[in-house]
């Protein structure tokens, strides 16, 4: 199962497992850490789950048109900034690491 | 931090609110009581997506409850509170004390006093239950009437058009959205629907709702002229289920009365999500306010920084139109369009004063995100680079 690493905005780390085929946004969700707001629950429509990819962005599709536009004006966006609901890990995936800001709303 | 927690209503706003409290390092009892059966669900599916397979979403899975030792209380409807004894009483008869009771009890639709609003077939939609009951109409392509040209009202009908079903909108105002949304917006919408199939009568005087062997059959309109149908949907608004709070002497005005720190009048009893009235606004019923709410909440219970208030928004998906919509719209705006409603993809700024006041946008998040900044920060625009698709937004500042 592929694990996750979140460096969140207090400056603590969290390893997660999560399943194939849910999102960095969902192991945040289902182990209840803060940061990610995800208020539309992974339909890519509120810009609330906005992460750093700092290990691993080869694993992940391309953003769409949607998800690079709702990025483009988020509070701090990086090169590196995704919308982690958008985020689908994948068996044999390698070592993921993002940081969460704290400006999810 | 050993304070028990009792949130009454297991919609957005209160499921967020516990889960927020663990979050925050909350370490006593929190108990959420809900009075439908389902683990706390994701609402904007229900008027969105319930004719596919993505209706039900929960919100967490249950071992999450577990887990963060969260007591879910599902089935149990809270029916009188006691603020002197600071308990709750439950249909039931059991009581549960409390030293912060939260009130996230949301809202109800709207009923209207009208003949045959019993007959069957006729719904509301509000909770998962009612989806379901809509989604087999939509399967078995009962020809469906619409009550009420709202975001609710047009999600439906473009969803239950999609499927192929026959779908009238009747709206009592000479426009949809004529409360929520700018004529501007309201126009290009209703084009877009009735482009796809819908009719809408706007300036529909409702008689009656027909029905035959106690099924409906038809909506009757005050002109006499009647829509044969086999399914009516009532969406005209909601009202707040503040019962409780009003029972129990609490300040309630259309809305339980808070403050900016989740606050009613009793010192004890916070309130959250679409039942409250907040400060400068009607009430606000959307995702963003019952989460800013649940975090307000939090901050008050556990003594942090209160959470700052945001630029309330929404969204609303509509056929192939992903709108999102920040601020509220003035009575007379300046609008200023920028990209192009008939090719499904726009934004329009609404100024007052040269102020940004609202803007609402179509299958354009950036336009959305810069605007909803714009709100926060205050800034001034230039409405003729504003319009000029070529200019980029970040350049449209006065």
């Amino acid at each position: 199962m592929p694990t996750v690493t979140y460096d969140l905005p207090d400056g603590s780390r969290h390893h997660v497992d999560v399943l194939c085929g849910q999102s960095v946004m969902d192991g945040s969700v289902r182990n209840n850490l803060p940061g990610i707001v995800a208020e539309c629950g992974g339909s890519c429509s509120c810009a609330t789950c906005h992460v750093f990819v700092e290990d691993g962005q080869s694993t992940f599709d391309e953003p769409t048109d949607e998800e690079r536009e709702l990025l483009e004006y988020a509070e701090g966006a990086q090169p590196n900034s995704r919308l982690s609901c958008q985020l689908i890990l994948t068996d044999g995936c390698p070592q993921v690491r993002v940081t969460v800001p704290g400006t999810n709303g | 931090m050993s304070e028990r927690v009792l949130i009454v209503g297991a919609g957005h706003a209160g499921a967020t609110l516990a889960g927020l409290l663990r979050q925050a390092g909350h370490r006593g009892p929190v108990e959420l009581f809900g009075d439908e059966v389902d683990l706390p669900y994701h609402r904007p599916p229900l008027s969105k997506k319930f004719a596919e397979g993505e209706l039900e979403q929960w919100l967490r899975p249950a071992e999450f409850y577990r887990e963060q030792d969260i007591t879910l209380r599902l089935g149990e409807d809270v029916v009188a509170l006691d603020t002197a004894g600071r308990r709750v009483r439950t249909a039931s008869g059991d009581a549960h004390a409390y030293d912060h009771l939260v009130l996230a009890t949301g809202a109800a639709p709207r009923r209207l006093a009208l003949p045959g609003v019993d007959l069957a077939g006729v719904v509301s939609l509000r909770t998962l239950a009612d989806a379901r009951i809509l989604r087999k109409c939509v399967e078995e392509r009962r020809a469906l009437a619409i009550v009420g040209g709202g975001y609710i009202g047009l999600e439906v009908a473009a969803v239950a058009r999609a499927n192929g079903v026959d779908v009238t909108v009747l709206e009592r105002e000479e426009r949809v959205l004529a409360r929520v949304a700018s004529a501007r917006l309201s126009e290009i919408l209703a084009a877009h629907h009735r482009a796809r199939g819908t009719r809408i009568v706007t300036g529909a005087r409702i008689a009656r709702i027909a029905g035959s062997d106690g099924r409906v059959s038809g909506v009757v309109l005050g002109d006499g002229t009647e829509i044969p149908c086999e399914a009516v949907l009532i969406g005209v608004g909601a009202e707040p289920r503040d019962e409780l709070a009003v029972a129990a002497g609490l300040r309630s005005d259309h809305g339980v009365v808070v403050d900016g720190r989740a606050r009613t009048s009793d010192p004890h009893v916070l309130a959250i999500g679409d039942v409250t009235r907040r400060p400068g606004y009607v009430r606000l019923e959307s995702i963003p306010s019952a989460t800013e709410q649940a975090r307000q909440a939090v901050a008050t219970i556990t003594g942090g920084a209160p959470a700052p208030s945001e630029v309330p928004w929404f969204w609303s998906d509509q056929f192939d139109l992903k709108l999102k919509i920040a601020g509220l719209v003035p009575a007379e705006p300046s609008t200023v369009v920028r990209g192009d409603p008939a090719a499904g993809r726009f934004a329009l700024f609404h100024l007052d004063g040269g102020a940004l006041s609202a803007v609402e946008s179509a299958n354009s998040p950036a336009e959305f995100m810069a605007g909803k900044k714009f709100l926060a920060s205050g800034t001034r625009l230039d409405p003729a680079r504003l319009a000029d698709p070529s200019t980029p937004l970040r350049d449209a500042v006065a």
